[in-house]
C-alpha cells in the first residue's frame, strides 16, 4: 500500500501540470512530456536530461539511445543507491511498460550529457532525439532550468 | 438490527481512525534511513581548504548548525539534486538561515579544484561553502563522518572515471555533535520542518 499512497500525490501533480501546458511529443503510443535539463557552468562538467515517457499501447517498449547536438557523448544512466552508497551505472535501456510510464527524473534514470559543445543557459532549450526499441525516433525540445531547479520550468517557477 | 449508542460511537471511531490512518500514510513521508552513528556521540572533524585556499576546520563552526554533503561537481544527478534541496532549505529558513552553514565536501578534490568549486556551489546557493583538500585530508574527513566513497574506472566517463559515494546529508549541531542523516531524496520541506523544530 505504501508505494501507491506515496506515489499518489506525485501522479496528481504530474497530471495537473501537463494539463497546464508543458509541451508534449508523440511517437506511436508513446507520449513524452516534462523534458528538462539544468544549466551548466561552462562545458567541462556533464549536463543532465530528464523527461517523462508514457506508453498508452499494449506492448512494452524501451528507450535505447539518446542523441543531441549539444553533447558529443550522451548516455543513459541510472542512479542506484545500494547499502547507502550512490553509484551511477550505465543503463543499457530504460523500459517503458505497456500502459505505464517511466520518468527520467532526479535520483533515477537520467541522460548524462558528456562532452558538451556549449554551456547550457537557463531559459534556453536544445533538441534531443530519443530512440525507442519499437516506436522509433522522436526529437523533443529540452527546456533548460536553473542549476538549482528541481523540475522543469513549465511546472515550477524554475527558481 | 438496531445499534446501541455505544456501538454507533465505536463504528464512528473506527471509521475516523481508518481515515486518519490512510491520510497519514498519504502525507507522512517515508522514514529516512538512520545512519549507523548514534545521535550526539560522534563529533566529525575536517580540515580542508576552501576555494580560496584558506584552511577551514570543523572547530571554527561551533555555534552553528552544519549541513554537510559529500559529492563531486562532475556528478550530473545526485549532487545537483541534493544541493538544490539545500538551497531550498536555506531559502525556507529565512532569517534563521544564518544559524546554518551548508558545506559541500569534494570527494573528487583534484578535479574539482581544477574545475573550480566556488562557482559551482554558488550556482546553487551563495551560502554553501565548498571544500576540496588533498587525498589524505579528504579521506580523513570522510572517515570522520563515517561515509564511503570510491573512485571507479568508467571508460566512457569524463577523464575515464566516476565516483560512487554515500549521498546523505548530515546534520551537525552547534557543539559539533553528529545529530542525524537526511537520506538521499529527503524533500527540502521535510528537512526544513526538522530544522525548525530544533532552533
Amino acid at each position: 500500500m505504501r508505494p501507491i499512497t506515496l506515489a499518489l500525490p506525485f501522479i496528481l501533480v504530474a497530471g495537473a501540470a501537463s494539463a497546464e501546458g508543458c509541451p508534449s511529443w508523440q511517437i506511436g503510443d508513446l507520449t513524452i512530456t516534462n523534458a528538462w535539463s539544468r544549466a551548466t557552468i561552462g562545458t567541462n562538467r556533464p549536463a543532465v536530461f530528464y523527461a517523462e515517457i508514457a506508453n498508452a499501447g499494449s506492448e512494452d517498449d524501451a528507450l535505447v539511445t539518446i542523441s543531441t547536438p549539444v553533447a558529443e557523448m550522451p548516455m543513459l544512466h541510472e542512479t542506484v543507491v545500494r547499502d547507502g552508497v550512490a553509484s551511477m551505472p550505465h543503463a543499457m535501456s530504460v523500459p517503458v511498460p505497456a500502459g505505464g510510464s517511466v520518468g527520467l527524473a532526479p535520483g533515477g534514470f537520467h541522460g548524462m550529457l558528456m562532452g558538451l559543445n556549449a554551456a547550457l543557459a537557463q531559459g534556453e532549450s536544445f533538441p534531443m532525439t530519443m530512440t525507442f526499441e519499437k516506436a522509433g525516433e522522436v526529437t523533443v525540445e529540452v527546456g533548460i532550468s536553473a542549476m538549482n531547479a528541481r523540475g522543469p520550468e513549465c511546472l515550477t517557477d524554475g527558481s | 438490527m438496531r445499534l446501541t449508542t455505544l456501538q454507533k460511537i465505536l463504528w464512528i471511531a473506527a471509521i475516523l481512525a481508518s481515515i486518519l490512518f490512510v491520510a497519514g500514510r498519504m502525507w507522512l513521508p517515508a522514514q529516512p534511513q538512520i545512519s549507523s552513528a548514534a545521535t550526539g556521540e560522534l563529533r566529525p572533524q575536517f580540515d580542508l581548504p576552501d576555494g580560496a585556499d584558506r584552511m577551514r576546520s570543523s572547530t571554527e563552526f561551533r555555534g552553528q548548525w552544519l549541513l554537510v554533503f559529500f559529492g563531486f561537481t562532475n556528478c550530473p544527478d545526485v549532487c545537483p539534486t541534493t544541493l538544490s534541496e539545500v538551497a531550498e532549505v536555506m531559502e525556507g529558513l529565512g532569517r534563521r538561515a544564518d544559524r546554518v552553514q551548508p558545506i559541500f565536501i569534494s570527494i573528487d578534490p583534484e578535479r574539482d579544484r581544477a574545475l573550480g568549486i566556488d562557482d559551482y556551489t554558488a550556482a546553487f546557493h551563495p551560502r554553501i561553502l565548498g571544500l576540496a583538500g588533498d587525498a589524505a585530508q579528504t579521506r580523513a574527513a570522510a572517515d570522520s563522518f563515517r561515509i564511503y566513497y570510491e573512485r571507479e574506472a568508467a571508460e566512457q566517463a569524463p577523464d575515464g572515471y566516476t565516483m560512487s559515494h554515500s549521498p546523505g546529508l548530515f546534520l551537525i549541531d552547534p557543539d559539533g555533535l553528529w545529530q542525524r542523516q537526511y537520506s538521499y531524496g529527503t524533500p527540502a520541506a521535510q528537512i526544513l520542518a526538522d530544522l525548525q523544530e530544533r532552533f
